[in-house]
């Protein structure tokens, strides 16, 4: 217990012989919860729009102003012809075209409809699909208005079909989360990849550094139990951790008037557990390093999947079954999830436990794994 | 005169063979620590694979349940066409709201449909009736899409009853999906991968490797040799640069063969662009390791500015145009962002040089800045 006591004051003396780790603990996290959650939202508006208008009439005039008008469209140009429109696609300059026909105005008055053309580019898939949707509800509000105007040109028929047409009212109400706010949802996200980052890359360098300096030997030749060892190395990124932790927590408060509706002890818990995952990763890549470098290529590699299959950007549910299985051993992806459950569902300590317990899994494994490969002799 | 001539000719010929023969010297530095090397081309390999099959923004497997107090023709059908679309998940019909409710709070459920009582009579007495969708909206962006997807099927629905009942005054729109018809994620995620996966491997590589030789003390040998400082840094990394284009070329072949992301445009042009920003990488590590003289703070300062700009500001999962305008500022200074919309712009929609003339400027613009920097503080380093 002494010999522990006195390692981890080691640890701590070496680490903090660098000033970068202790600005680098308050700084970082400040600046990613400052900045980045205004970056992140996938809300599709100001959606840029071309409108061709070949008949340059009454009825598609109102069409066009109604699209200008919408929250979701930013009226880009009304361009002459379709090439040009296509040529500001392909520029990047708008997003969509929409193209009324020369007879648009003839057609209603007429033949009681018309066909307008919609082209979207969906090299942005959601970005695509949601924009044709849009532009689909505006153009069926404006055929109901027509209906409304128009009612009295109509034979007496056709009116009382209008009169009589059934019309289901669809309300969407948003639960958990009603401004749909995506802040609300990515800053639980952004405390996890804090803790990844820094709890990750700093373990991944420590032992190889020691390695490259040749003060491992030194450790090698006393009587040191493996065990305390890698536990000296671990406590003081526990630290490291929950100082993180503290500061998001706080940050996320004051900033975004985020905190968590359920108990914010049981997030610095599951912070705690997760945090002794990440340094046995960590710890592990150090051990089967022979340089810094290979130690911080490995580290990148193992902190992109960790972040990218571990639904913090894209949901987990969309991924094919093999990349589901990676993410049912992703401690990233358990600890997004109880964050997002704790912070947003009012969720308590019992119904993250499921949670808590993989986490527990995987960081006894990680560790036992980096106890046994750190080798005494080199 | 002459002599003069064939002497500085002489000298420009030793000068070609010290700067080949260091060059030499570097790739054999590299080439001899084949786990390094190992890493450097799997690492890619493995996350282009990943990646590109898994990270997928469609929102599927929404899990539904419906609540119908007063089941009729009407309701039903709705259930129905639900219940067959294949974005959905159904979890049955709920005995009461309050199950709803708890369902939800668990996290089993995303999207509840409600029908008021008595739907299909207040429908045909009254013309109206509504039906309520609860989005579970932790998620926003599953929320509002889940609630999407159920209003356009129930108004389809409508939209075919009508039909049936041939009501006047309806518009149609059709719809085309331009350069990504089956609105592929891979198609917008490739490129930003290729951007995050080259940033990170150029800017470690260089800062790293560099700065370990400050630290051994074995860049003071080298800097007494006769080479020039700039030829030194610049000989230092051809090699890397050659790796790098080896990772992008494997990069391409995948994303193309294997994940069936198309090349439209030029291939060459598409080569340039990625000369131009491994280029570019590589002259930000050089740039870091002026600024840093321990490998755990280049590694620490490259790993941080390399991998999350170009997670957040670059365009590769979050749209820029989306963001406030300062953060879009601030995105414009991430060299991803160019690189991610030229390759977007070459591979998928097919456009020329002329299209991408401003990323590629943008690119040749801040290595040359950064080159600048670089050269400046060595020079102030050595004085």
């Amino acid at each position: 217990m002494k010999t522990l006591k006195f390692l981890i004051e080691k640890e701590f003396k070496q680490m903090f012989r660098n000033p970068l780790i202790p600005r680098l603990i308050v700084m970082f996290p400040t600046m990613v919860l400052l900045v980045f959650p205004w970056a992140v939202s996938f809300e599709v508006k100001n959606i840029k729009i071309d409108v061709v208008d070949h008949g340059k009439s009454i009825y598609s005039k109102r069409l066009t102003d109604k699209v200008a008008a919408s929250k979701y469209f930013i009226l880009n140009d009304t361009p002459l012809d379709y090439q040009t429109a296509m040529l500001n696609m392909e520029n990047g300059k708008t997003d969509m075209i929409l193209e009324i026909p020369a007879s648009f105005d003839k057609d209603i008055v007429k033949s009681q409809t018309s066909t307008v053309g919609v082209a979207v580019n969906s090299v942005n898939g959601t970005q695509g699909l949601l924009g044709s949707n849009y532009i689909m509800q505006i153009v069926n509000d404006f055929s109901s208005e027509m209906r409304g105007e128009l009612i009295n040109t109509l034979p007496p028929q056709s009116r009382a079909t209008i009169m009589n047409m059934p019309r289901v009212d669809i309300v969407p109400q948003y639960k958990y989360n009603p401004e749909l706010d995506y802040k609300n949802f990515m800053i639980p996200g952004f405390m996890v990849l804090l803790l990844t980052i820094l709890c990750g890359i700093l373990p991944a360098l420590n032992i190889v550094m020691e390695k490259e300096n040749g003060t491992i030997q030194q450790i090698n030749v006393t009587p040191i139990s493996k065990i305390n060892f890698i536990l000296a190395k671990l406590i003081p990124y526990w630290a490291v951790g929950l100082v993180v932790m503290i500061i998001s927590v706080t940050l996320a408060y004051v900033i975004y008037g985020l905190w968590p509706a359920g108990n914010v002890i049981a997030v610095l818990f599951s912070a705690i557990v997760f945090i002794l995952s990440v340094s046995g990763l960590g710890i592990i890549i150090s051990n089967y390093s022979e340089t810094m470098q290979q130690a911080s290529f490995l580290v990148m590699f193992f902190i992109l999947i960790l972040v990218l299959l571990g639904g913090m950007f894209t949901p987990v549910s969309g991924m094919p079954a093999w990349a589901q299985t990676i993410a049912a051993v992703n401690p990233f992806n358990y600890l997004t999830k109880t964050f997002r459950m704790l912070y947003l569902n009012g969720s308590t300590l019992a119904d993250v436990s499921n949670n808590l317990f993989a986490l527990g899994i995987i960081a006894v494994v990680l560790n036992g794994w980096a106890v046994f490969s750190y080798k005494k002799r080199g | 005169m002459r002599y003069s001539d064939n002497l500085h000719v002489k000298q420009k010929g030793i000068k070609m063979k010290q700067f080949i023969a260091f060059v030499n010297k570097e790739f054999r530095h590299i080439i001899r620590d084949n786990r390094t090397l190992l890493i450097i081309i799997g690492m890619p390999i493995v996350e282009i694979l990943l990646f590109g099959f898994a990270i997928n923004m469609e929102v599927q497997n929404i899990t539904v349940a419906f609540y119908d107090p007063s089941p009729d023709a009407i309701t039903t059908g709705i259930t129905e066409r639900i219940k067959e679309n294949s974005y959905f998940n159904n979890q049955g019909n709920m005995p009461s709201m309050a199950k709803m409710e708890e369902a939800m709070q668990k996290g089993d459920l995303d999207l509840a449909v409600v029908f008021q009582q008595n739907f299909q009579e207040d429908l045909v007495q009254t013309g109206n009736a509504a039906v309520q969708l609860l989005a579970n909206s932790s998620d926003p962006n599953r929320g509002s899409i889940s609630a999407t997807y159920a209003t356009a099927i129930i108004a389809g629905y409508q939209q075919e009853q009508m039909e049936l009942m041939h009501i006047p005054f309806q518009i149609q729109t059709e719809n085309r999906m331009i350069y990504n018809p089956q609105m592929k994620s891979s198609y917008m995620f490739v490129p930003g991968i290729m951007g995050l996966v080259l940033m990170i491997i150029c800017t470690i590589m260089t800062s790293v490797s560099i700065v370990r030789e400050k630290e051994r003390g074995t860049m003071e040998v080298l800097l007494a040799s006769p080479l020039k400082q700039g030829t030194m840094i610049f000989a230092k990394t051809i090699p890397y640069m050659v790796i790098s284009f080896i990772d992008f070329i494997i990069i391409l072949l995948l994303s193309y063969f294997v994940l069936g992301v198309p090349i439209n445009g030029s291939l060459l042009l598409l080569f340039l662009v990625a000369l131009i920003y491994i280029s570019l990488t590589l002259t930000y590590g050089l740039t870091i390791s002026t600024l840093v003289d321990k490998q755990m703070n280049a590694v620490i300062f490259s790993a941080i500015t390399a991998m999350i700009p170009v997670l957040m500001l670059s365009g590769m999962i979050f749209p820029v145009g989306n963001m406030p305008v300062v953060l879009q500022a601030f995105s414009a200074i991430v060299p991803a962002r160019w690189f991610i919309d030229a390759v977007r712009k070459v591979m998928i929609q097919g456009q020329g040089l002329f299209m991408i003339w401003k990323e590629v400027l943008i690119m040749i613009g801040m290595t040359i800045f950064l080159l600048g920097v670089t050269i400046a503080k060595t020079k102030k380093r050595l004085e």
